[in-house]
């Protein structure tokens, strides 16, 4: 049996994750800020990857970067096209997963206490700075969460992908586009093994993810009540006693 | 050390016109909440822009419409404690305090770091995090926070409204004996008169957005020129009153006359008596002596409230004429005696308003 499909979604999922992860961030965070008068139309835009069927998603990606659409028109120029390619998996998985981790990462920095960020800004500090040092990490459960949505979205991502990238096994044949084949083509066992495969790594890390956003948010609301709060507040203190003091 | 700040802008519901200066010492912003109070506060520390004016903090033009000059925050070297101390909760105290310290060297920080926790009693509490401290402690690793970076001028935007009773006198005590050790100017902002007394030496009170009085506290506090400056320094009663000779004044609702021992300006138009300056009259025949009776008795853990209808006199709105607040003591004494009481204010603790 072919086994490419699987490297073919992973690679996939794991690159499109990685672009939604600084782009999402990116955009939650001016979105959060952002008090324009487009905010409403701006934010329904962002978010309409979400509610469309991803068949008119792959429609517009393809008006886009066919052969007449105005960025396939810049890449024929420079001697390339990206339809029916590798990189058309990663842009239809980009742009589909990228409202999940737009929204989560937006609600988790609208939720930061403004005086937090305030007070860093009197410290002196550059703006730059407290986004990295407070900001992220204060949202971090939420941006966590919201690429765990992502990566599990762009690793099922199969209308659009089907629509611009096609199935050229191999190339293009993703885990999804690979289960649609088999069913229609009778190889209801294959199908069965794809599904049962994707069904195992989107679980694992949902869980995995889920966890540790678990650990990170006690870490980040300091564990309540309990007198060493969370395991890694408890692990600094303790190693704070073992070396003295440490900044 | 100085502050000069003479702001305007447009806030919902009404208009902030704050214009007051202040050298070393400790400012207090007294007004009610939506006074405005708050939002200066956020101004001068450059979290919020005015519409236009001026602020000048020690020489430096932190913000001038006129000019076109709006330092960002973190060039303003303000210190502000929020009111809900806004600690950073994924660091540890130490990380807290040592978070702007940036530009020294490792061994500098950790000094700093050290004196900052000696000077705020946190000792014990360095790798603690925000959520595993008291109301107090979390204040004082705030305070530390804002003074390691040797702000200018601290700006205490309500400490005390996040703890309990019990607790804030404590902390009180500890914010006013830190505050005394540090060279700045400090401006303080409450809406509770009693605090702003105890910790400030100057008075600025807002209503509405506009000053309605400024000065040094006993001042201010003893003899308020306006009507909400009389109000938010806790005078329970007041009533419109117009001069009818330059010593007299006639209370228009009642129609009656108070005798001051001082000249009354011609344009006063209030008068106000503090609730605990009401005294027994010993002799009838002494002037502001009126005969009255108790309506209504509330007592409080230490004084009692009475509510005083004055015998002869027109209707009042809330069907008593004036509160008197009185020992719990001297209370059981008045109980006894018997009615109409006989009570006095003296001339010399009358507040005319203009």
């Amino acid at each position: 049996m072919d086994l490419s499909p699987i490297w073919i979604s992973l690679r996939t999922a794991i690159t499109a994750t990685l672009i939604t992860f600084f782009v999402g961030i990116t955009a939650a965070w001016f979105m959060a800020g952002y008090k324009g008068f487009f905010k409403g139309l701006i934010d329904g835009v962002l978010n309409l990857p979400l509610v469309l069927p991803p068949t008119v998603v792959g429609f517009f990606l393809l008006l886009l970067f066919g052969r007449n659409g105005p960025i396939g028109k810049v890449l024929m120029a420079l001697g390339t096209s990206v339809i029916f390619s590798w990189p058309a998996t990663v842009i239809a998985a980009f742009v589909v997963a990228f409202p999940l981790m737009y929204k989560t990462a937006r609600g988790a920095f609208e939720q930061i206490d403004g005086n937090v960020i305030s007070a860093a800004r009197t410290l002196g500090v550059s703006e730059w700075s407290i986004f990295w040092r407070i900001t992220v990490p204060l949202a971090w459960p939420g941006i966590a969460a919201g690429t765990v949505l992502a990566f599990a979205r762009a690793l099922g991502e199969f209308g659009a992908t089907l629509m611009i990238a096609g199935n050229i096994p191999g190339k293009t044949q993703t885990i999804p586009v690979a289960i649609f084949f088999a069913a229609e083509g009778g190889e209801m066992d294959k199908a069965f093994l794809w599904v049962l495969l994707i069904v195992g790594i989107s679980l694992t890390a949902i869980m995995i993810m889920n966890y540790w956003s678990e650990v990170q948010r006690k870490f980040v609301t300091g564990g309540g009540r309990k007198k060493y709060g969370t395991f890694s507040g408890y692990k600094k203190e303790a190693s704070g006693i073992q070396t003295g003091s440490e900044i | 050390m100085e502050l000069l700040v003479d702001i305007r802008k447009k806030l919902p519901g009404f208009k902030l016109e704050a214009r007051f200066e202040t050298e070393s010492g400790i400012l207090g912003l007294l007004g009610a909440s939506g006074s405005g109070k708050s939002m200066t506060l956020r101004c001068i520390a450059g979290l919020e822009t005015p519409d236009e004016g001026r602020i000048v903090l020690n020489g430096r033009v932190l913000f001038d419409s006129g000019q076109g000059i709006n330092l960002c925050s973190r060039n303003r070297k303000v210190g502000f404690l929020f009111q809900n101390y806004a600690l950073f909760p994924h660091m540890t105290v130490e990380e807290n305090i040592g978070f702007a310290l940036k530009a020294l060297t490792k061994q500098e920080i950790r000094q700093k770091v050290r004196d900052q926790i000696r000077t705020l009693h946190l000792e014990g509490l360095e790798y603690r995090y925000p959520s595993q401290l008291s109301g107090g402690q979390q204040q004082r690793v705030a305070l530390a926070r804002a003074l390691a970076v040797n702000p200018e001028i601290l700006l205490l935007d309500e400490p005390f409204s996040a703890l309990d009773n019990y607790l804030r006198g404590q902390v009180e005590r500890q914010l006013v004996e830190v505050l005394s050790g540090y060279h700045g100017a400090v401006v303080f902002v409450s809406h509770n008169m009693e605090e702003v007394y105890r910790v400030c030496s100057i008075v600025v009170i807002l209503s509405e957005g506009k000053v309605a009085a400024s000065g040094g506290k006993e001042q201010i506090f003893e003899k308020p020129p306006t009507l909400s400056a009389a109000r938010l320094t806790g005078c329970k009663n007041i009533f419109s009153a117009k001069a009818v000779t330059p010593k007299c004044i006639k209370i228009e609702d009642w129609g009656c006359i108070l005798h001051s021992d001082e000249p009354v300006s011609p344009n006063v138009s209030h008068v106000g008596i503090r609730a605990h300056h009401i005294g027994l009259a010993e002799d009838p025949g002494e002037i502001n002596t009126f005969p009255c009776q108790v309506i209504d008795a509330r007592e409080g853990p230490n004084t009692v409230t009475a509510y005083l209808k004055i015998n002869d006199l027109g209707k009042s709105d809330h069907g008593y004429h004036l509160q008197w607040e009185i020992s719990k003591e001297k209370w059981s004494e008045v109980a006894l005696q018997s009615q109409p009481l006989l009570i006095r204010i003296k001339p010399e603790n009358l507040i005319f308003m203009n």
